[in-house]
């Protein structure tokens, strides 16, 4: 009976002290013509062990990166994760609390929260970092509602090298806060700043992405420039593992920083449950969605955190609330706080160098296979995209066969890139796996 | 406590990735960082020692009691821990080809038809994030609905109760549409005459939680379903409460059209201290096509994720949804199988259990019998005694029984909602019962022992006003914060 | 420190709990012992900035406790001649001082004849009272 715990004693006592004779008696209320009167139509219960038995086979059913040499990217990254983010993520005490709306029962998490908004400031150069939003497209979304009440303007400005399914969300919630969006092409890869200042006139906000979809590193700080210059929030989507290589985007003049955390301490895990990050200059600091929390004192004078700043969310706001969010994805960010700790300043400068480095082996084998990058003579990151011959979808199909997923067809996002096929680099790649991609790609494109 | 930053020290660490024997590629010069994050360095024993020292000074499900009502706290299975973590799931990437993820959307697939059964609502997305999002995608889906009939202009109001969850205003506001509030009658149902004077041609939809957040099923759900179908508009079900009816009342057949689930609430998820959840949503056959892409679909035995639906109102997340919360989810249904009947019998019981041996003692403002959770009033107490629904929790702490929710519903003045789930013993619930009565007696005899409380936490009362004026949102490594400090 | 309760007999009261104080053509208005009572100690004012006009019966501004937050709605029609800054940079003056220190703005009334609708000391506690 799954996990219940009352015997038929027990029961048999409660009732008595309700003063009812049956369980029947307390759904009375329900009026009879909504009561559901059947059994539910569903499988018979499983003990534990044959709950393990089919999930097992369910898992079996999937290619994952365990099995399949993997160069698949495009937002996810097969980054590693280190066993002491298991270990702190399996304490119950952190994983089967809730909202720390009492303090005094939440001080583990309520402290990792604010290390984590640290780290996220650290990371970015800004002042202030939420808690976590839901992933790294619904922060794209936050910041429109932000720049909507902090401009008093309505036109979104998206270039159109960021990540094609968090303009997807934005273009979903755009409506519902009466904001119009527009999005600037790329020439060749990246967005040419001067595109960029003439979408931005009248613009509440401009999201660009470092680097950009396609790996390329942009002139982020002129596209910064632009957005600012025309009185638009600048907005850098960033992916966290970048940043102790590239610049922050607190640094070259960002409003806010958002983007997928994913990369820094959570698995793949086939799209979630995984953090968004969102953090901005103090100026914002009262238009951030969802929780904060903040240094206070306690009545022995001793160091302590809170929920603060709760004003401006939805239990209180209600209606005029700066989002409507209230779960988050706080396990997700704690993971995020430990590995991020367990790498340090100068691990987390030395993936960013690994994956450039495997990267740039990846790029200048397939140059030398004959291979054409997609953007030629690009500075890119630990992503780059080639362009394959055929139909980059029936390569893929081709080279799983082989046990390899060389990376993702274009196609499903640009058109005229029917060819084109985006591939990652992580620091769990070894150039002898890069010298398999290589080859397999040489077969079956042959 | 110190933080991790405190305890950092420069060229220390924790962590080694493998150094590939090749060139490091190098980053313009404009594009390079220009001074490094100033992460933590600290070794790995003492990474290991910090965040055990921060669990010890947290409080789960797994510490104790937890009846914080409207969050269902009941127990996380540690089998779903178990298989979320294996490999096929785990180092699964989500745009892994359809081929090569059959086993997840598997899964999802059979997920949905649970969520089917239970809502009574055939048409199923699992994309949002959250209950909350949940909200939003639903409202967006009335204006889809609405958009496509022409009425999208006319219809511009959303109408919620009173007693409503405050995510349900936000989302309203936030999908761009007006709000209106109906009011709660005495026995605690939607007041009918308040509701009919105010649905009309202008109205898009209602937004309701059943069991309404006093943990009361509205009695005349029925009438409030023909007020609304009978003026061309639709009913939104809030699911934050769907632990108290699974398999005793359907969503879809009380009137709904459209529903959120928390998975994280009624199908035991983890909350990780705030997050991950999951809001899955089921709608009526009519709204249907506008649901977000992508959807899972069955072709005999392969499965596959559509993203080709001309009248979707597009993505409200990256990808398909939080899959991981849906392995948890599909694995504790599974645990349950058709006794999940019984598991919502159970919740109301033992809410029931927790209000019949509390009411002498406290006031209860409705007096009805509850449906999976109830709420108090420490009205009296405060007017005597001078105790509030915050002492009362606050010494709850002493008892190591996390307190239930305080100052909710908003109708209900020094209001503690109570909602024990039913993974609870009789043992634990007698506990709770009688600590509670100590506390009413307490309140008599000593308040300021209430008052002072918590005195066995690893820290005393926390002031919330200084933290709001300082605005202390990061550690300063030694500067003066970074945010404005005033007062 | 909080002041103790009171409604000052020189003042006018608009039912919302906001007080003006006539001066001429102008008047200074802020928000009642019981407002600020209601909501506890405020940690932030969202002023409007001068020059705008506020209307009566709607709002102009925002107070702020931890757990509440509060339209401040006009008892008088007019345009803002002077905010109170320092209640910008110190709100708790408001719990201290509600009808000193803790104003919220100078206007130039735009119509002097809504005076006559505000109810005096008498009226004003009578009412809530009844609250």
């Amino acid at each position: 009976m799954g996990y219940l715990a009352l015997t038929d004693r027990d029961c048999d006592e409660m009732l008595a002290a309700i003063g009812v004779s049956s369980v029947d008696e307390l759904f009375e209320q329900i009026p009879a013509g909504v009561r559901f009167r059947g059994p539910l139509d569903v499988e018979p219960e499983l003990t534990e062990q044959e709950i393990t038995a089919l999930f097992e086979r369910l898992a079996a059913r999937n290619s994952h990166t365990g099995v399949e040499l993997s160069f698949l990217g495009a937002g996810i990254y097969d980054h590693y994760v280190p066993a002491v983010v298991d270990a702190v993520l399996s304490r119950g005490e952190f994983l089967t609390a809730y909202t720390p709306y009492q303090p005094e029962m939440s001080q583990g998490t309520l402290q990792a929260i604010f290390e984590y908004q640290t780290a996220i400031c650290e990371l970015t150069r800004m002042d202030v970092s939420n808690a976590s939003g839901y992933d790294g497209c619904t922060v794209a979304a936050d910041a429109c509602y932000i720049a909507k009440f902090a401009t008093g303007r309505t036109k979104v400005v998206l270039a159109e090298t960021l990540n094609p399914m968090v303009r997807q969300v934005v273009k979903t919630y755009a409506p519902g806060f009466g904001l119009q969006v527009v999005e600037v092409p790329h020439r060749d890869g990246v967005i040419d700043p001067a595109d960029l200042a003439a979408a931005a006139v009248d613009a509440a906000i401009v999201i660009f992405q470092q680097p950009n979809y396609f790996g390329v590193l942009e002139d982020a700080p002129a596209l910064a420039a632009a957005a600012n210059a025309a009185g638009a929030l600048s907005v850098a989507h960033v992916d966290p593992l970048s940043l102790g290589l590239l610049e922050a985007p607190g640094a070259y003049g960002c409003s806010l920083a958002i983007g997928e955390g994913q990369a820094a301490g959570n698995f793949q895990s086939y799209g979630g449950p995984h953090y968004g990050f969102l953090a901005s200059r103090t100026d914002f600091i009262r238009r951030l969605p969802g929780r904060i929390v903040g240094e206070t004192l306690d009545a022995a004078n001793e160091r302590g955190y809170v929920l603060t700043l709760q004003t401006r969310e939805q239990h209180i706001r209600r209606e005029k609330a700066t989002s409507n969010m209230t779960t988050n994805q706080t396990l997700l960010a704690l993971a995020g706080l430990v590995y991020l700790s367990w790498l340090g300043p100068q691990g987390l400068r030395e993936v960013g160098e690994a994956c450039t480095a495997l990267a740039a082996y990846a790029k200048s084998e397939l140059r030398a296979a004959g291979f054409v990058e997609l953007f030629a003579n690009k500075t890119t990151f630990k992503e780059f995209a080639i362009r394959v011959g055929r139909p980059a979808g029936e390569v893929v199909k081709a080279a799983r066969e082989r046990g390899v997923h060389p990376g993702y067809a274009l196609a499903r996002d640009y058109k005229g890139l029917d060819d084109a096929l985006l591939i990652a680099v992580t620091e769990k790649r070894t150039p002898a796996e890069i010298d398999r991609l290589v080859e397999v790609l040489r077969e079956v494109t042959s | 406590m110190e933080l991790i930053y405190e305890k950092s020290k420069p060229g220390r660490r924790a962590g080694r990735i493998p150094r590939p024997d090749l060139p490091v590629a190098p980053v313009p010069d404009a594009l390079r960082r220009t001074s490094p994050p100033r992460l933590p360095e600290v070794s790995e024993p003492e990474l290991v020692r910090h965040f055990t020292a921060l669990a010890d000074r947290n409080f789960g499900i797994d510490t104790g009691f937890y009846p914080l009502g409207s969050c269902t706290m009941k127990h996380n299975p540690r089998v779903n821990e178990r298989v979320v973590n294996l490999p096929g799931f785990r180092d699964l990437h989500p745009l892994q080809e359809d081929e090569g993820a059959q086993g997840a959307l598997d899964l999802m697939w059979r997920l949905e038809q649970y969520l089917i059964e239970m809502t009574g609502l055939p048409g199923i997305s699992l994309q949002p994030a959250a209950g909350s999002q949940g909200e939003l995608t639903g409202l967006m889906l009335m204006r889809a609905y609405f958009a496509d009939r022409g009425e999208g202009e006319q219809r511009d109001t959303i109408i919620t109760a009173d007693t409503a969850h405050g995510t349900n205003p936000a989302s309203v506001t936030m999908a761009g549409y007006k709000l209106e509030k109906v009011a709660t009658d005495g026995r605690g149902n939607l007041d009918l005459d308040d509701l009919r004077a105010k649905v009309n041609e202008h109205t898009a939809g209602l937004m309701l939680t059943n069991p309404s957040t006093l943990g009361l099923f509205d009695e005349g759900i029925e009438q409030v379903a023909e007020i609304f179908h009978g003026a061309g508009a639709l009913l939104y079900y809030d699911g934050a409460n769907l632990n108290a009816v699974v398999g005793k009342s359907r969503p879809g057949d009380m009137g709904f059209d459209i529903v959120h689930i928390n998975l994280h609430k009624t199908f035991s998820q983890p909350h990780g201290g705030g997050g991950p959840g999951g809001g899955p949503i089921a709608v009526r056959d009519t709204i249907e096509p506008y649901l977000p892409v992508p959807r899972v679909v069955r072709d005999g035995d392969t499965f596959r994720l559509d993203r080709d639906r001309p009248k979707s109102i597009g993505r409200v997340r990256g990808f398909a949804g939080p899959f991981g919360v849906f392995v948890r989810s599909y694995a504790f249904m599974r645990a349950y199988g058709p006794s999940l009947q019984e598991m919502s019998e159970v919740a109301v019981l033992n809410a029931n259990y927790l209000l019949a041996r509390l009411r002498a003692a406290y006031e209860l403002p409705y007096g009805r019998l509850c449906m999976h959770e109830f709420v108090l009033s420490a009205r009296q107490l405060k007017k005597e005694h001078g105790v509030s629904a915050l002492d009362i929790a606050k010494r709850l702490m002493d008892f190591d029984i996390h307190p239930p929710t305080i100052y909710f519903p908003l109708v209900v003045p020094e209001a503690l909602m109570i909602e024990p789930t039913e993974t609870e013993t009789k043992e634990r619930l007698d506990h709770f019962v009688d600590v509670m009565l100590q506390i009413a007696r307490e309140a008599a005899d000593s308040p300021e022992l209430l008052q002072d409380a918590p005195h066995s936490r690893p820290v005393r009362r926390l002031d919330e006003v200084r933290a709001a004026k300082q605005q202390i949102v990061r550690h300063s490594f030694g500067a003066s914060p970074t945010a404005s400090a005033k007062g | 420190m909080a002041a103790a309760e009171s409604y000052p007999e020189e003042l006018r009261y608009h039912r919302d709990h906001d007080w003006a104080r006539i001066e001429g053509d102008e008047a200074v208005l802020g928000i009642t012992w019981f407002a600020q009572d209601s909501l506890g100690e405020l940690v932030h004012y969202e002023a409007p900035t001068a020059g705008t006009t506020i209307t009566l019966g709607t709002s102009y501004g925002e107070v702020e406790s931890v757990k509440a937050v509060s339209d401040v709605i006009a008892p008088l029609s007019g345009e803002i001649l002077e905010v109170n800054e320092a209640v910008v940079d110190a709100p708790e003056l408001v719990n201290d001082d509600p009808y000193g220190q803790g104003w919220l703005v100078r206007i130039k009334l735009s119509d002097p004849s809504e005076v006559a609708e505000l109810l005096d000391s008498a009226a004003y506690g009578a009412y809530i009272a009844e609250q």
